[in-house]
């Protein structure tokens, strides 16, 4: 305890130096985790979706559609329990053009029950006597009352400010046109992985407004033995292989990954840079550490003269390097995973982020290893000291 | 009296390793700086550069890409008809319906898997670029299921060596040449020929590119194209065009940049203060006596400030030299605006390098301003007692 007092009061002795260099160890551990929190954000929704789906897509690219009449034919094969499909709408706001959120047209009676697990409905329009097709949540009664009607996640609801009822409008970019929604429920996530931003709406009502131009984008379908997952992806994959759409199936955490790698090495710049910040902070930090313990070369001289053993000379050292680092990383590293979890960055894909605790711990890490480093030798210099050289320096 | 300038080039060189890691700290701020801005002027150069002003580009009304944009035949033919198009080198005019699908396709050495641009065009979609150059194999054979291959695509995924074989929904093409586009985003893509494909991939045209007889006459080609009721089209300049595909992610790129940045530069901001403070503090009785020789107070915060200056100078020296050697190194991304690959280098230019230089100097001024301050300050005797 008596070291500890010690190491308290040589940290407040130059207060000024004290906060600075706690301000930039806190700066570069903050900066650190956050960049890393980038990655991980990216890494995180490489986990978007389970692995007990799969997808099946066009085989040449996601761009090509797939046809109607395949529905049935996975639908009956065996093994299958459930099939559902959606499209992506594209669009865009004709007021605010850079709004952008996902769109899908999604066959409601199907795809809402196979996300039963991940989202529910927390609001909806009065049902005013109609009904839910079976096996649907009741709540979504007045959406399938509706052709033109929508769902939309909960975020995205409040932070457009939207009400139940409203019709929004948008601007058709792969199927033009005016297309207007009407807002009639509002999903809340079970699951971190499944977005509460996207908007869904029904599939019918894109065939119909596109004269029949519309197709499939992608089929989900969950197997009834979760193990046979990959066999019946490929049984699907053979079935298709020789005609007009052949097809790729793939699970649905495969075909999320899909979209994370195509950042390319994106991700792989940014942790660079992260280490980068890190280590050239360090670096001035512990330059700084020795300035510290070499000004105070005649207090030490007076401690040994008092004493002191070596030994105790070096963890006071160690220590107060040891403190400095690893409370203002503590610092960075928090405030850093809170401040993006409750507020984002203020990027489009980036609006929630994600930072696993393992990074907290890695930044921990990297702070504690800063401490060790930058004081180890101011340390082994101040303990290896002898008496007579030291005082001699003085006055 | 001005203290002169080799007492503060001697004092920085005096203590050699606190001085080179400020500098080095600032440096490696303003070598992050200029790549951020190196990215973004690359991916940006890339995508901007792969249109012309004097080329249109047409696209079905409200489509925001090639990609969900489509043109029939007969409009293409509409459009081609137009007497604005300037006529190419067989008097026929220079206008290229171009066909668009991606292929998702593997990276090379298990990078994953990424969208892949390809493109049918008309005999005239070469002759329309600038610039592009096969520099191995040869051009495609009219009629033939071959392909061209851009440079950054041939170097970054697997299959597309030439002689090699793609298979496009339930037809081989083979890959014949590849090549270079001045760096454009061309590069990021493969071509063919829209009658090969057309029966094979889809029945529609993406868009329409033709190069005007008149520049100037853009606004009034743009009118009757976008006001023909047989044709419901957008009409942009091709350079306007891949710029607005540009922005969303390179705006990202700079955001991002620019706020790694200035967080950084709070910390190296910290880190230069401190050793600043540190050198002057071992300096009080220099001080004192310089104070006591006759030296104003102003002259001495000026030679404190000019040798925080000159070391977070040295630090912009060492930034640019640590960034430079990154010019030209060629990254690839997904351009979600286009939901397919691009790749581009970074291009460190010798604006980003200014930029990277007045922001050292500003380092410099603000975090020497406070220790010279308190230098200048210094009470005559207290510093004298230190001695």
């Amino acid at each position: 305890m008596a070291l500890l007092g010690m190491v308290w009061t040589n940290l407040m002795r130059n207060k000024l130096r004290t906060i600075l260099t706690w301000l930039s160890v806190f700066v570069a551990l903050f900066l650190f985790v956050l960049l890393h929190g980038i990655t991980d954000t990216l890494t995180e929704s490489t986990k978007v979706g389970s692995e007990r789906r799969l997808v099946t897509r066009n085989k040449i690219s996601l761009v090509f559609p797939l046809p109607l009449s395949q529905y049935e034919k996975i639908k009956s094969m065996p093994g299958v329990a459930a099939v559902t499909w959606s499209n992506w709408f594209g669009g865009t706001d004709p007021v605010k053009p850079n709004d952008f959120y996902a769109r899908f047209a999604v066959d409601g009676k199907t795809y809402f029950p196979m996300y039963a697990s991940d989202a529910y409905i927390v609001q909806a329009s009065p049902a005013n006597g109609a009904t839910s097709p079976s096996g649907v949540d009741p709540k979504l009664a007045a959406f399938f009352a509706d052709r033109t009607a929508c769902v939309v996640g909960e975020k995205l609801f409040l932070s457009h400010k939207w009400k139940l009822g409203q019709t929004i409008h948008l601007t058709g970019t792969i199927y033009p046109g005016a297309w207007p929604f009407v807002i009639r429920a509002v999903y809340r996530s079970k699951v971190r992985a499944f977005g509460e931003e996207t908007m869904f709406f029904h599939w019918d009502y894109l065939y119909e407004r596109s004269n029949r131009q519309a197709q499939v984008g992608i089929y989900t379908f969950s197997p009834a033995d979760p193990s046979q997952a990959a066999a019946i992806g490929k049984r699907v994959d053979a079935m298709f292989e020789n005609s007009e759409a052949a097809t790729h199936t793939e699970t649905e955490r495969a075909f999320s990954a899909g979209f994370v790698s195509m950042w390319g090495n994106i991700p792989f710049v940014i942790r660079v840079i992260g280490l980068a910040v890190a280590f050239s902070i360090f670096l001035v930090a512990a330059v700084t550490m020795m300035m510290a313990i070499r000004e105070r070369t005649n207090e030490f001289a007076v401690l040994k003269t008092l004493g002191f053993e070596d030994g105790a000379i070096f963890a006071v050292v160690l220590l107060e390097a040891g403190v400095l680092t690893l409370s203002a990383g503590l610092a960075g590293s928090l405030l850093a995973k809170f401040l993006l979890e409750k507020s984002g960055l203020p990027l489009p894909g980036f609006s929630t982020m994600i930072v696993h605790w393992e990074t907290v711990a890695l930044g921990l890490g990297l702070a504690v290893l800063m401490g060790l480093v930058s004081g180890i030798l101011p340390a082994w210099q101040a303990s290896r000291l002898r008496i007579v050289d030291a005082l001699r320096k003085v006055g | 009296m001005a203290i002169p300038l080799g007492y503060n080039i001697r004092s920085a060189i005096g203590r050699p390793w606190a001085t080179l890691a400020t500098a080095f700290g600032i440096g490696m701020v303003v070598a992050i700086l200029v790549l951020a801005l190196a990215l973004a002027s690359g991916f940006q150069a890339a995508v901007v550069s792969t249109g012309s002003p004097n080329n249109v580009i047409v696209l079905r009304k409200g489509a925001d890409s090639e990609l969900s944009s489509g043109i029939g035949r007969d409009q293409a033919n509409i459009i081609k008809s137009l007497p604005d198009i300037a006529p190419g080198a067989d008097g026929r005019p220079l206008a290229s319906p171009e066909l668009l699908v991606l292929i998702n396709q593997e990276r090379k050495q298990g990078k994953g898997t990424s969208n892949v641009t390809i493109r049918g065009v008309d005999s005239e979609g070469l002759a329309l670029r600038d610039g592009i150059k096969i520099y191995e194999g040869r051009d495609v054979a009219p009629g033939a299921a071959e392909l061209i291959v851009g440079k950054r695509i041939a170097d970054r995924f697997e299959g597309f060596g030439i002689g090699q074989q793609v298979k496009l929904e339930q037809r081989m093409f083979t890959v014949v040449g590849h090549f270079s586009a001045g760096g454009s985003g061309f590069e990021s893509e493969v071509w063919g020929q829209n009658a090969v494909f057309m029966p094979v991939l889809r029945e529609d045209f993406q868009s329409v590119t033709f190069r005007m007889k008149d520049p100037a006459r853009f606004a009034a080609i743009k009118k009757q194209l976008e006001a023909d009721p047989r044709l419901g089209v957008d009409v942009k300049r091709e350079s306007e065009y891949y710029s607005d595909l540009a922005g969303p992610l390179a705006t990202t790129m700079r955001i991002l940049g620019v706020f790694i940045v200035l967080i950084m530069a709070v910390g190296a901001l910290f880190a230069a203060m401190n050793t600043m403070f540190a050198s002057i503090g071992a300096r009080s009785r220099e001080i004192a006596t310089m104070l006591t020789l006759g030296f104003g107070k102003g002259s001495i915060l000026l030679a404190f400030l000019v040798e925080s200056v000159l070391i977070a100078l040295l630090g912009g020296i060492i930034g640019c030299l640590l960034a430079l050697p990154v010019n030209g190194t060629a990254t690839s991304t997904t351009n979600f605006s286009t939901f397919s690959e691009i790749a581009f280098a970074f291009q460190i230019t010798p604006v980003a390098l200014g930029i990277g230089m007045l922001f050292a100097l500003g380092l410099g001024v603000v975090g020497g301003l406070l220790p010279a301050w308190k230098a200048s300050r210094q009470p005559l005797a207290a510093a004298m007692r230190a001695m």
